[in-house]
């Protein structure tokens, strides 16, 4: 099955819809070429910001590379949800092996189709926040490092959803997970932790690094193909919004992920060669209240009073972003 | 070609007899020098095509073996001790997804204490991963033995460990008798694997299986270990037969004819233990070899039949199980018809201390005369470890063992004597 009729496709606020563009500028998404790489019947949650950003960047992926690309993915619930035995959702060649070694087995891949003089196949990593940033931090680094020629790509929700929303360090300040509770002087996430892992990957001086969210899907699918014209270590870091962690409806996934990057929470931009190239301008930017306020895992900076202290230094942290990649349109 | 070389030398020649694709390497004594042979030889395009990783860890060695493997390529690594420890999680899993890789263990002693000697406690570790293990008893061996894993992994579709003694065999210069490449490549297929990503056929692997189906899966691999020993007598006796000598095969038998006692052991100290009995034959005792080449799967028919005439047995280790004794004798129990009392172990050469020939004669001669306590530790200072006990009951601070010890003892090397 690769064509699923679409009747309309809206891809954001300030843009128009797909038909009305020309072909070349169309989302992978919403053409007949689209290969549903991670096909329909898994077992996401309904909202999955993950099960979105996976379709959309591995079908991009495939897009490129003309359906020659090799997956491997990270313990989590990406693995989980699309792989219910005896049944997979993948249309794509497709390996799980552990938590922590998913780089590594990409970069075995890669050797592998090197060996063989297959360099026209590609090879596609990808997992949580948890299987990047936490246990699969090793092994990423030393794919980075040696410029393996692997698309790490890291769908990132802010903690460990899979196991039940365990703190990752990718979970943001005072965010209530179940291992940082909202209780005690200081409820949620401690602020002054976490790694900041595009500027990480930059640090490697590998090819390309990108953030995404699942807001922009023009966006994202651009940088999927932009990572693909490079050969090397790439690193796409795509925000996920997860309803059952996060704790929004889950009909504002999209809305959470524009959010994000227009209060300057999630700063999106590319890099190449370790030197930011580019920036997603914040059209209209928002308090970050309007980003939290949606969320269960801030509840606790709203009621039973606001907590004016905590939301301050989460504006803060947004500033900082917004002056250091420049995100306002005259800046 | 006779040569005159390292064992670990001669072992990176054997492996790249075998046309490795992808080798993956990260430094840990004593298995070093094999790995460096290889990167030499991809350096120098004398191996190619084969992709020569230098990875970051022994956990993404595997890894990236598994990676390989997975995507057809014949994959290589080397480990020992603490790296094998270290890359364990994926040691399970490129066995439960039957990724045919071989590695070489450099057997090494595991921390704490830290210890770079050999012993067999890294590869014990081990032993119910799912992997086949192969010991070796002499570098001819070992090399040897190279060769017919990458075959015998591939054609089962399983992994397959071969260990070697640390620095006793990896670091001695001794003669080998070098295959060539012909005779290399008419024993060894080319790689077809059973499972391969392939964008034109493509799979998902590593999939999540609940209780509906994985005990059958685990069942799976187990069959396919006693596959195994059915396929290596026959192996071993076409290597003969192409190669000119006795390499591999379930096990080894020396002078077991008339044998009332049989010393059951693996790895280069069956060559100690094999001077010592000649000494004791010469003496007029009936004792004799039982040298296990392949310990996993556990060759139990094979081994039942061998020590059928054996009055008393005697398993000397280089591990045990703390806090039960020793490992491969609760393995000779379930293979042995006489009585289980007259298995006894002994736990020798722990961490590199020597093994000797006065000593084992001494073992083995209790074990013959009913004498023997049926756990014996080769060699034990009886009194500095008295002394440590005393310390402990003397003082709750007692200090770090390890080190109380090593200064009890005055010694910061194995003694020699």
């Amino acid at each position: 099955m690769s064509f699923q009729p679409v009747k309309f496709y809206q891809t954001g606020t300030f843009t128009v819809g797909n038909r009305l563009l020309p072909d070349g500028e169309r989302s992978v998404q919403s053409t007949v070429r689209r290969h549903n790489s991670l096909n329909s019947g898994h077992r996401a949650c309904q909202g999955c910001g993950e099960a979105l950003g996976a379709r959309y960047a591995i079908d991009a992926a495939m897009e490129v590379t003309g359906g020659q690309l090799i997956a491997a993915n990270a313990t989590g619930c990406l693995e989980v949800f699309s792989t219910p035995y005896p049944e997979t959702s993948w249309q794509v060649p497709w390996i799980h092996s552990l938590f922590g070694n998913t780089a590594a087995v990409a970069t075995g891949i890669a050797a592998a189709l090197r060996v063989k003089g297959r360099e026209d196949v590609r090879v596609v990593a990808q997992g949580g926040d948890g299987g990047t940033t936490d246990i699969g931090f090793g092994c990423l680094s030393g794919m980075f490092e040696r410029n393996d020629d692997v698309l790490y790509i890291c769908y990132d929700n802010g903690a460990y959803m899979n196991t039940g929303v365990q703190r990752s360090s990718a979970t943001p300040p005072a965010a209530r997970t179940a291992t940082t509770a909202a209780v005690g002087s200081t409820p949620g996430n401690t602020f002054g932790q976490g790694k900041d892992l595009p500027a990480i990957a930059m640090a490697h001086g590998i090819p390309y690094v990108a953030t995404a969210t699942v807001s922009e899907l023009r966006d994202l699918e651009a940088k999927v193909r932009r990572a693909m014209e490079f050969r090397g270590a790439r690193y796409l870091h795509i925000l996920v919004p997860c309803p059952l962690g996060w704790g929004h409806d889950s009909s504002l996934t999209i809305r959470m992920a524009r959010l994000a990057h227009e209060s300057g929470i999630f700063p999106v931009f590319e890099a190449e060669n370790g030197e930011v190239t580019g920036v997603a301008k914040i059209r209209r930017q928002v308090p970050v209240e309007e980003y939290l306020k949606p969320q269960k895992r801030y509840a606790h900076l709203f009621s039973p009073r606001p907590n004016e202290d905590v939301i301050r230094r989460i504006q803060a942290q947004a500033d900082r972003n917004i002056r250091r990649y420049r995100l306002l349109q005259d800046s | 070609m006779l040569k005159q070389i390292e064992g670990s030398h001669a072992v990176a020649e054997a492996v790249a007899l075998c046309r490795p694709e992808v080798i993956c390497a990260y430094p840990i004594s004593p298995q070093t020098h094999i790995v460096e042979g290889l990167g030499e030889m991809v350096k120098a395009g004398e191996l190619s095509p084969c992709e020569f990783i230098n990875v970051e860890s022994e956990f993404a060695a595997m890894s990236v073996a598994i990676g390989a493997s997975a995507a057809g390529a014949r994959a290589y690594t080397a480990t020992a001790s603490q790296g094998l420890l270290f890359m364990t999680e994926a040691v399970f899993n490129a066995a439960g997804m039957g990724l045919p890789i071989v590695m070489t263990v450099a057997n090494r002693a595991i921390g704490a204490p830290i210890n770079i000697w050999n012993d067999h406690t890294d590869s014990m570790s081990q032993r119910d991963c799912g992997w086949i293990q192969l010991f070796a008893e002499t570098n001819q061996e070992a090399l040897d033995l190279h060769i017919q894993a990458f075959r015998l992994a591939e054609e089962l579709s399983l992994p397959v460990m071969v260990c070697m003694d640390g620095f006793i065999l990896t670091h001695a210069y001794e003669r080998v008798d070098m295959p060539t490449q012909e005779q290399v490549d008419a024993f060894l297929p080319p790689f077809e694997p059973r499972q391969v990503l392939d964008p034109q056929d493509p799979v998902s692997m590593g999939a999540m299986v609940g209780p509906e189906a994985f005990t059958e899966v685990r069942y799976l691999a187990h069959v396919k270990q006693m596959q195994a020993l059915d396929l290596i007598p026959g192996w071993a006796e076409e290597f003969r037969k192409a190669f000119g000598r006795d390499s591999g095969g379930l096990m080894h038998q020396y002078r077991m004819e008339d044998a009332d006692t049989v010393v059951v052991a693996l790895g280069s100290v069956l060559g100690t233990i094999k001077d010592t009995v000649d000494g004791l034959r010469e003496k007029g005792h009936r004792i004799g070899v039982l040298g296990i080449t392949c310990f996993r799967p556990w060759p139990t028919s094979a081994l039942r039949a061998a020590l059928e005439r054996a009055r008393k047995v005697s398993v000397v280790e280089k591990a045990f199980g703390v806090g039960l004794g020793g490992i491969v004798s609760a393995n000779v129990r379930t293979s042995y018809s006489g009585s289980l009392d007259d298995v006894f172990t002994v736990i020798a050469g722990l961490g590199g201390r020597p093994i000797t020939r006065e000593s084992l004669a001494r073992a083995f001669t209790e074990v013959e005369q009913g004498t023997s306590a049926p756990l014996v530790f080769l060699d034990l200072n009886r009194a500095a470890v008295d002394r440590a006990l005393a310390r402990e009951r003397e003082s709750r601070r007692s200090g770090p063992i390890a080190e109380a010890l090593l200064r009890d003892v005055g010694l910061v090397t194995a003694q020699l004597r």
